[in-house]
């Protein structure tokens, strides 16, 4: 009989992991969303051509090469990051550029009429955007925020393969040491699947709390 | 470390072996996609309760958990019942399964946006149920997801670097191998990724045509 309780310590110090890229990540993704999204809908030339570009080449080349780029390249070229840090670097401005697109889409799809009221108050650019659209629009992006954080939960197993010790690399120690492959699988795939729906949840009820008092804004 | 061109010319031959696996298994994988996500919408909407619910549960679980972890779940645990799968099918099983679960919701929103009036009809002609669906839900509901279903395609393109962490010599394994074997990081990888984005970037305009062949056919 071996010892499952001392492998299910392994697991859960690899759930910690998960759960500390992925929040780490989502905070990166939600910068780089905002970041990337406005400058898409900038006045300025300069700034829509490099969010474009940001937007296209991390959507356009895959999750996997671009950690394994972060870290093996960036090393070469004078830039050293902990397994951790460019596992972080690389989701966060992954699912980052994914959700960029969400942003935009969310921003413009607020009625024209919202423009002219903020024209009308005479509020500035900045104020009507912080105060009348974002409002709005933040709301339209959460559930799909909800979907990206839950691919970015998921692409954190991806890092098992930098070494770094998720999930998916202490199973693989599991693993290797019990000589059994069943459980340790199928225990993380539960475990990723009820990350996923704590997710879920936790974007349903604040989406609930943050359309409180928008009720008739919206249809 | 420098750019080195001979060295890329040096190493071409092998990473073209490891992009013909790559697309390989994305078609491969874009077919069994099609189907299962087929199976999965049909099973869906059956009228037996239990089988509706089990496989929406299924296909929920699967969704919500790292491909990766279902690749080493099919490569390393189903040898244990007796099920020993080449590394190339255990890929193409695992990137269709996955995948069908989203291609499942595409048919789910394709099915659904054909008129009621089209079920009336073709009950009123006295169809059986198979015949509705082969001869007037089918091919109706298709045209419009066309472009929906490509998206996930190319998504699941750019998730086939994972095979190589079962073992399969696709693109990015080679790359990785070769690597290993000179210790230069810096052309394979780069590549992979140059690779990656020139595919994307052709099939962004695949998918703007076919968004304007079939796309708009309701509107």
């Amino acid at each position: 009989m071996t010892q499952w309780s001392g492998y299910l310590g392994l697991i859960l110090q690899g759930a910690l992991v998960t759960i500390e890229l992925t929040l780490m990540g989502s905070v990166l993704a939600l910068i780089m969303a905002f970041l990337a999204g406005m400058g898409r809908l900038s006045r300025f030339f300069a700034l829509r051509a490099l969010a474009t570009a940001y937007i296209e080449f991390f959507r356009g080349t895959s999750i996997f090469v671009q950690l394994f780029f972060a870290y093996f390249v960036l090393p070469l070229i004078g830039l050293e990051l902990t397994p951790l840090q460019a596992g972080v670097l690389a989701l966060g401005l992954n699912v980052g550029a994914y959700a960029a697109e969400v942003v935009r889409g969310a921003v413009q799809s607020i009625g024209r009429e919202q423009h002219e009221a903020c024209i009308a108050l005479n509020l500035g650019r900045w104020q009507g955007l912080r105060h009348v659209i974002l409002p709005q629009a933040f709301l339209v992006m959460l559930p799909t925020f909800g979907n990206n954080a839950i691919e970015l939960l998921k692409a954190t197993s991806v890092v098992s393969l930098i070494s770094l010790a998720d999930l998916t690399f202490q199973a693989q120690v599991v693993r290797a040491q019990t000589g059994n492959t069943m459980v340790p699988f199928a225990t993380i795939l539960v475990i990723y699947f009820v990350l996923a729906l704590l997710i879920s949840w936790g974007v349903r009820s604040l989406e609930r709390r943050m359309a409180r008092g928008l009720d008739g804004v919206r249809v | 470390m420098e750019w080195d061109w001979d060295f890329v010319w040096q190493i071409m031959p092998t990473l073209i072996q490891g992009v013909k696996i790559t697309i390989l298994a994305t078609l491969l994988g874009s077919v069994l996609a099609a189907i299962v996500g087929l199976g999965i919408a049909l099973a869906r909407r059956s009228p037996n309760k239990a089988l509706s619910r089990t496989v929406g549960w299924a296909a929920e679980f699967i969704r919500g958990t790292p491909l990766l972890v279902q690749l080493y779940f099919i490569f390393y645990v189903l040898p244990d019942i007796g099920i020993l799968l080449p590394p190339l099918v255990a890929g193409v099983i695992g990137l269709g399964l996955h995948y069908g679960t989203y291609t499942a919701e595409v048919y789910r929103a394709g099915i659904d946006n054909v008129p009621r009036g089209q079920w009336e009809a073709a009950k009123a002609c006295n169809l059986s149920a198979r015949q509705t669906w082969t001869h007037i839900i089918i091919p109706q509901a298709i045209p419009p997801m066309i472009p929906a279903l490509a998206n996930y395609f190319i998504a699941m393109f750019k998730e086939t670097p994972l095979l190589s962490a079962i073992t399969v010599l696709e693109l990015m394994n080679q790359a990785k191998s070769v690597a290993n074997t000179y210790y230069r990081y810096i052309e394979p990888i780069t590549l992979v990724g140059a690779f990656f984005l020139a595919i994307s970037l052709c099939s962004v305009v695949l998918l703007r045509w076919l968004e304007r062949r079939y796309g708009k056919i309701e509107r």
